[in-house]
C-alpha cells in the first residue's frame, strides 16, 4: 500500500505560557514540532504498512526548515519525506495550500521508476494546531477527486480495495466503506503515536529529502501563495485570557457551605440553574 | 440577486438545532445588505412543517433537496449538489455549521466553486463601504482572534461554531417559498457507502452542542467518581466532559474529551472539577459563556479563566452543590 501523510510544522504549544497581564502568548524560545494531531496520521499509516506492506511518504509544504519535521517523521518510521517549498508558495490559505499539496501528491504518484507507484491512501491530521481550520485534508481530496472520510477514529477493516472506517460524528460513530484510492483524516482516538527509534533517527539524518517547487512541478501560477488565496487576513487581535471572575476559598466545612451559597446565587442570577 | 444562504443540517429527517442558529446569523447579514435569506436542506424525509420552521425562524426561501440516497451525509454527493446550486443561483454569502459534516463539506465546495472559506467563525459582520463579509475566528488554540475577508471571490463562505449564536424565536406569521430541487443521478456519488452508526457507549453524547458541561480531570482520582459528574449533568440537563488526562487514564471515553486534541465547546455553563487548566484544555473552552472552576490549588490556571472559582476540594464542594440542585428540583415540582 502506498500511503502519503501530509504533515505540518507548527509552533510547539505545550510549553507556551500566556502573559497574564497582556493576555498574549509568550513565544520566545518556542520550538517547531510536527503538528501533534498529525502524529496520529503518521501512526495510522505505519500500522497499515506493517499489516499490508508498502511505503509511507511524509510530505510537508513550508519553508526549508520544515524539512526537520520530515526527518522527525522518518525517525518515527516513515520511508520517505518530500518537502514542498518555494517562495511563491508563501502566504497560502487553505485553498492554495490544498491545491499545491494535491499537485505534489499527484506528482509523487506519477513518478515512474520508483517502487511507490500510484498513491492508494492519503492520511491527514484532523486539523493543524496553529491555523486550526481542518480544511486542508478535505481540500486535497476535492482537488484529487478522492473519496473522503474525515474524523476517522477507527480503521476496522482493509480488504479487496476497500476500507471500513468509523467516523466520530455528533450522533456517534458513522461506519463507512470507502474504496482506494481515498483520503481520510484521523482523530486522536485512532492510534497512540510511537516514539522515534534510534535507528530511525540515524536514518533520518542521512536520508535525502527531495524538494518539490515551481521548478519541477507543473502549477497554475495564479493559484499559488498569497496571491492565489481567496481569503485575506484583515486583522489579528489578542483577546484577554483572564476573565477576572470571583474566587472564593472553601477550606473549612462552613466555607464550603457559604462558597456553594454564593455559587448558587451567581448561577441563579445568570439564569443557569 | 446577492443572496445570503445558510446550510441546514438534518439527521434522520429531523433538522438539527444548529440550522436555526445559522438562520439568526444569516438574517442579520441579509437585513444589513438588504437582500434575501435562503436556507438549503439536503437530506431525506424532512417534513414540510420542518421546512416551514426554517421560514418561521428567518428564511425567505428554502431549497429542499431530498432523496433516499441523501439520507446520510456523504461529502461527495452533498458537495456536488451544493456546488451545482451555487453555480445556478450565485449567492453572495454562505454560512454552514462548523460540525463534522459542515467542516467536511464546505472545503470541498470551496475548491469546486473557487471560493474562499473561513473555518469555525464566532463573529460575522459586514464591512462598511465594501459590503464584504468580515469573518472573525479564534486561532492558535483561541489565543488570537483573526478577522478574514474574501474580497475578490464569490460566494464568501464560512463555517460557524455551534452555540455561538441563538436561534430567532418562531414567528408563525412569516411566509416564504419552498423550492424543491430535483435530484439527478449524476449528483450521487456511489463510492462511499454508509453502513450505519455505532453508539455502544451508552453515554455517548455530543458535547459540542451542549448548553451545560460538567467536566472532570485528574483531580477526580478514579473513574468511578465520574458518576458524581453524571448526576450533576443530569440535574442541569447537561453532559459530561473531561480533560485529556482523565480520558487517557480510561476514566471516560474519548468523545468526551475537551481541548486541543479533543472537542472545542461553547456551552452556556462549563463546570471544571479537578482540572488544572493547561493551555491545551483551555483551547477547547475559550468560547464558553460562563466557566466555574473547583480546584484545591489557588494558583491553578483554570481559576484565572473562571467567572466563578472555588478553591476547595471537589469531593466536598460538588456533593454540597448537588444537594442544592436536588433541593431546587424538588421546589419546582
Ligand atoms: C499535543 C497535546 C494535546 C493535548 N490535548 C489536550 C486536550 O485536548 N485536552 C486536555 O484536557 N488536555 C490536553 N493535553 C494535555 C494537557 O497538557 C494537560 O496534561 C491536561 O489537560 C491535564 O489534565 P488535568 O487538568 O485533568 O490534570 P492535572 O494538570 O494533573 O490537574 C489536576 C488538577 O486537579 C486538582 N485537584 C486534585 N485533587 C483535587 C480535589 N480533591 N479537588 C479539587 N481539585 C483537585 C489539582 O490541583 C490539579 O490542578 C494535550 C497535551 C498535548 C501535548
Ligand atoms: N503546509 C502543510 N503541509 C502539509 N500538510 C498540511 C499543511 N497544512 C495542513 N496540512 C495537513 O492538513 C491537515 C489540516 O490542516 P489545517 O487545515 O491547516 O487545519 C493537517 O493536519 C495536515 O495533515
Amino acid at each position: 500500500m502506498n500511503i502519503v501523510v501530509p504533515i505540518k510544522q507548527v509552533p510547539e504549544t505545550s510549553n507556551v505560557k500566556m502573559d497574564p497581564e497582556k493576555g498574549t502568548m509568550i513565544r520566545a524560545g518556542v520550538e517547531s514540532v510536527i503538528n501533534p494531531l498529525d502524529l496520529y496520521a503518521i501512526e495510522s499509516a505505519l500500522r497499515l504498512r506493517e499489516e499490508h506492506g508498502g511505503v509511507v511518504t511524509a510530505i510537508t509544504m513550508g519553508p526549508p526548515p520544515a524539512a526537520t519535521a520530515l526527518r522527525q517523521a522518518i525517525a518515527m518510521g516513515c520511508d520517505e519525506g518530500i518537502l514542498v517549498s518555494d517562495r511563491k508558495f508563501g502566504g497560502a490559505d487553505t485553498w492554495a495550500t490544498s491545491y499545491t499539496l494535491a499537485e505534489a501528491i499527484r506528482k509523487l504518484g506519477a513518478e515512474t521508476g520508483s517502487e511507490r507507484g500510484a498513491v492508494d491512501l492519503v492520511i491527514a491530521g484532523e486539523r493543524a494546531t496553529d491555523g486550526d481550520t481542518a480544511q486542508v485534508g478535505p481540500g486535497i481530496a476535492a482537488w484529487l477527486d478522492l473519496p473522503l472520510a474525515t474524523y476517522v477514529a477507527h480503521i476496522t477493516d482493509v480488504a479487496d480495495g476497500t476500507m471500513t472506517v468509523e467516523r466520530l460524528v455528533e450522533e456517534g460513530y458513522q461506519i463507512l466503506s470507502i474504496p482506494f484510492p481515498a483520503l481520510i483524516t484521523v482523530v486522536k482516538e485512532s492510534a497512540a503515536p510511537r516514539l522515534p527509534t534510534l535507528s530511525g533517527k540515524k536514518r533520518s539524518i542521512s536520508q535525502e529529502i527531495p524538494v518539490f517547487s515551481t521548478e519541477n512541478m507543473d502549477l497554475d501560477a495564479a493559484s499559488l501563495g498569497l496571491k492565489g488565496s481567496p481569503t485575506k487576513v484583515v486583522k489579528i487581535a489578542t483577546p484577554k485570557v483572564t476573565r477576572g471572575g470571583e474566587l472564593v476559598t472553601a477550606g473549612t466545612e462552613d466555607e464550603v457551605v457559604s462558597a456553594v451559597d454564593r455559587l448558587m446565587a451567581f448561577l441563579e442570577e445568570k439564569d443557569l440553574v | 440577486m446577492s443572496f445570503v444562504w445558510t446550510i441546514a443540517e438534518q439527521y434522520e429527517g429531523r433538522l438539527r438545532g444548529v440550522s436555526f442558529e445559522l438562520l439568526s446569523r444569516g438574517r442579520a447579514l441579509a437585513d444589513e445588505l438588504g437582500t434575501k435569506l435562503a436556507s438549503v436542506v439536503i437530506g431525506d424525509g424532512v417534513p414540510d412543517d420542518a421546512l416551514q420552521e426554517l421560514i418561521q425562524r428567518g428564511a425567505d426561501e428554502v431549497y429542499s433537496i431530498q432523496d433516499p440516497r441523501l439520507a446520510d451525509f456523504v461529502s461527495e454527493s452533498y458537495s456536488r449538489i451544493l456546488s451545482g446550486l451555487i453555480r445556478t443561483y450565485q449567492p453572495s454569502i454562505i454560512l454552514a455549521a462548523a460540525t463534522s459534516s459542515g467542516r467536511t463539506l464546505m472545503p470541498s465546495v470551496a475548491i469546486a466553486v473557487h471560493a474562499g472559506l473561513t473555518a469555525d467563525c464566532t463573529e460575522l459582520s459586514i464591512e462598511e463601504g465594501t459590503g464584504n463579509l468580515l469573518q472573525t475566528r479564534p486561532a492558535i488554540g483561541g489565543n488570537i482572534m483573526a478577522t478574514i475577508k474574501t474580497p475578490d471571490h464569490r460566494p464568501q463562505m464560512a463555517t460557524v461554531r455551534p452555540k455561538s449564536s441563538r436561534p430567532l424565536p418562531r414567528d408563525d406569521h412569516r411566509t416564504g417559498r419552498i423550492i424543491a430541487v430535483p435530484v439527478e443521478d449524476d449528483m450521487i456519488d456511489t463510492r462511499v457507502v454508509v453502513r450505519g452508526y455505532r453508539r455502544d457507549d451508552a453515554e455517548f453524547e455530543n458535547i459540542e452542542e451542549a448548553d451545560v458541561i460538567v467536566a472532570g480531570g485528574k483531580g477526580m482520582k478514579r473513574g468511578e467518581n465520574f458518576a458524581m459528574l453524571r448526576t450533576m449533568a443530569d440535574s442541569l440537563d447537561g453532559v459530561v466532559g473531561a480533560s485529556r488526562d482523565a480520558v487517557d487514564r480510561g476514566w471516560i471515553a474519548y468523545p468526551h474529551q475537551v481541548g486541543l486534541s479533543g472537542k472545542t465547546v461553547s456551552p452556556r455553563l462549563y463546570i471544571a472539577a479537578g482540572i488544572s487548566g493547561s493551555i491545551q484544555h483551555l483551547a477547547g473552552i475559550k468560547t464558553a459563556e460562563t466557566i466555574v472552576s473547583v480546584n484545591t490549588d489557588p494558583d491553578a490556571a483554570i481559576h484565572k479563566v473562571a467567572d466563578f472559582g472555588i478553591v476547595g476540594d471537589l469531593f466536598e464542594v460538588l456533593p454540597e452543590l448537588q444537594k442544592r440542585l436536588d433541593a431546587k428540583a424538588k421546589e419546582t415540582h
